[in-house]
């Protein structure tokens, strides 16, 4: 009997022992100092003056593509030495935020603090109201907030309406399919961009809009597009992930986001649509270097005309190729685009789930 | 309009990682056991299946992994309720939180980020007849799993041993049975299934891994098996049920003469449905008798 007591007691002891080791692994989300190669910091030279700290603080892990690209970008200013990186994720949405950032303004001090506020917006304004000094720069659908808060979002609108123009000029069937996370403004904007390029080369075009309730749920995205394909949806615009496979089971034609997703369906994904944060990054950065740095919405440095966004390189290898007067068209858009004669209309309200035929 | 043949198709699909964690879920719950490291479980399944379908080219290789990988969540579960006699509720979400953490980790320390890896996964067996055109372990749970763990649970031993220490470990302990062995084979065999469900995910549906990848269809499951009365076939039955509303509710959403109906009313449905379900079937539940007790000799 003692024995077995003793073995109960030692169990519990090796098990909390075990967990601890893996909540500190898992949930510590140990923020990696990127300290940049030394090459770099040779290469850099002059820049013996110390290099600017700044921080990424994520709701979510880094692996979610929103809070990636930041990330992503932040890693290449830090790999070209002009900044040192640290980061947190994994933050969450339940007062680990403002917690965060208290802790990284009054411990480790930096010049810039990049992240995301959506779902944290009151803590994210809070702080960055008690620490003046320190520039923060925010993904937000809201406004700036003076002297300090800058923000921005993934307009990407401009590479939505491009692939809109790809879309509705590739269609057989003329309907085609979207599948997005949430009908909120800067998912709606980017999917009433996409109908209306899509509206522009092909007035005959239907354009049947699903939301799946969730960032996150490959195989609900892929039912979502089933369901659209259904009702003759050919040509689907992936903005959240699943997407692409159901295109590809049936070899028809789609639109990736986030990243250049054309490994994942060589004969499928026409084109991504990409969103880039170094503009964003670096004119931060130039503010901050010059001391200028002041609260501002950053949104235009997303903008296809300031290397923002863009679309990924045209995909030809698809089954059925692309037209080339169409990729003509796309190509003469994006120039109008760069050169600002054409703006892309920015349309915020939730798209209907089947759009009318003018 | 609807077209009920995609619709019937898309319900299989869908319905099919339900019917294995739940037929799993009941499985423990037969056992006396309330397994709430379902969700876990499935999440583990749906990454380690991926993991090494990806590093060995093979789903096969990665079902194997995922099944193995939910006998070990199993027994895990079992060290806590049966040989610790922890709280099953604590013991259940600890299990869950502990393996979607493990595999993010894992997940990050492999593949950090970048862009989805896509592994060959199982194709359709008939693809391009409708209804009919599902993959294979679909066909595996209809035909084979779901009426095997009906039988088990009803015309063998191992049924009788399971079904007696989930009512009455004291009168089966007397009789013999051992308590702690026939609970630590429902929790192992039960995590196979739900790991099992979580695979078909990765290894079937999308062919990739990314977070959230269950997203709480193993606490759908935990509800199913209540719906169902704890048996086997009205848990397949629920399943389809919630399964086939949703997959109705995405066809509604863009057909334009449903367009008047609010989007969120459309999303919730599936979820009302089997919420309704569950109070039209919930009136004098009953139960099994050693449900959520741990047992120790007195």
């Amino acid at each position: 009997m003692a024995r077995t007591r003793l073995w109960r007691r030692s169990a519990v002891a090796l098990l909390g022992a075990a967990a601890l080791a893996t909540v500190a692994a898992c949930g510590g989300n140990t923020g990696t100092t990127t300290a940049s190669s030394p090459a770099a910091g040779a290469s850099a030279g002059a820049s013996t003056t110390a290099k600017p700290l700044v921080y990424g603080a994520y709701a979510t892990p880094i692996e979610e593509p929103w809070d990636g690209v930041i990330h992503r970008a932040l890693q290449a200013a830090a790999d070209k030495g002009d900044i040192t990186y640290k980061h947190v994720d994994n933050i969450g949405y339940a007062g680990g935020m403002e917690r965060t950032l208290r802790d990284i303004a009054a411990n480790d001090k930096p010049a810039v603090v990049f992240g995301d506020a959506f779902g944290n917006e009151a803590a994210v304004r809070k702080v960055a109201k008690d620490f003046p000094a320190i520039a923060f720069a925010f993904g937000s659908g809201e406004k700036e907030q003076a002297p300090n808060l800058s923000v921005f979002d993934n307009w990407i609108h401009d590479p939505a309406y491009l692939a809109g123009m790809l879309a509705g000029g590739t269609t057989k069937s003329n309907v085609l399919g979207v599948v997005g996370g949430y009908p909120v403004p800067e998912v709606n904007r980017i999917v009433n961009a996409f109908i209306g390029g899509a509206q522009s080369v092909n007035p005959k075009v239907q354009v049947k809009v699903s939301f799946i309730n969730t960032w996150f749920d490959p195989a609900k995205g892929k039912q979502a597009a089933q369901a659209q394909i259904a009702q003759n949806a050919d040509v689907l615009f992936a903005e959240r992930a699943g997407v692409i496979e159901a295109a590809k089971e049936k070899g028809l034609r789609s639109i990736g986001a986030m990243a250049d997703q054309k490994s994942q369906g060589p004969d499928s994904v026409m084109t991504s649509l990409l969103w880039d944060m170094g503009p964003t990054v670096q004119a931060v950065l130039q503010q901050v270097r010059d001391g200028k740095y002041v609260g501002a919405n950053l949104k235009d440095y997303s903008f296809l005309k300031n290397g923002g966004s863009s679309l990924a390189e045209l995909n030809t290898a698809v089954k059925g190729g692309i037209p080339a007067d169409l990729m003509a068209k796309v190509t003469a858009k994006q120039a109008e685009l760069k050169s600002g004669s054409f703006t892309t209309p920015v349309d915020e309200k939730t798209p209907a789930g089947s759009t009318e035929i003018k | 309009m609807i077209d009920i043949l995609a619709l019937i198709g898309a319900m299989l699909v869908a319905a099919t990682p339900l019917i294995y964690a739940a037929t799993g879920e009941v499985l423990t719950e037969r056992a006396g056991i309330l397994n709430l490291g379902i969700e876990g479980t499935m999440y583990a399944g749906a990454f380690s299946g991926f993991l090494v379908a990806a590093k060995t080219g093979s789903p096969w290789l990665g079902l194997a992994a995922a099944l193995v990988l939910g006998v070990v969540a199993g027994a895990l579960m079992g060290l806590l309720v049966v040989t610790l006699g922890v709280n099953q509720h604590v013991a259940g979400i600890g299990t869950t939180l502990l393996l979607i953490g493990a595999s993010e980790f894992t997940n990050r320390l492999l593949y950090g980020g970048g862009a989805l890896v896509q592994i060959d996964k199982f194709g359709l067996l008939f693809p391009d007849v409708p209804v009919l055109g599902q993959y294979v372990l679909t066909y595996v749970a209809l035909i084979v799993v779901v009426p095997f763990v009906w039988w088990l649970l009803r015309a063998t031993g191992f049924g009788l041993r399971v079904r007696a220490v989930g009512e009455n470990p004291e009168a089966a302990d007397a009789a013999g049975i051992s308590v702690a062995r026939t609970r630590y084979a429902a929790l192992m065999g039960g995590g196979a299934l739900m790991a099992a469900g979580g695979a078909f995910l990765t290894l079937a549906v999308v062919g990739t891994f990314t977070l959230n990848i269950s997203n709480g269809r193993g606490w759908v499951c935990i509800a199913l098996v209540i719906f169902a009365r704890w048996r086997v076939w009205p848990a397949v039955l629920g399943a389809l049920l919630f399964a086939g509303v949703d997959a109705l509710q995405l066809q509604l959403v863009i057909t334009p003469a449903f367009s008047g109906i609010p989007r969120e009313l459309m999303l919730a449905l599936p979820y009302l449905v089997v919420i309704a379900a569950l109070a039209a079937s919930g009136r004098g539940l009953v139960y099994p008798g050693a449900y959520l007790k741990p047992y120790r000799r007195a």
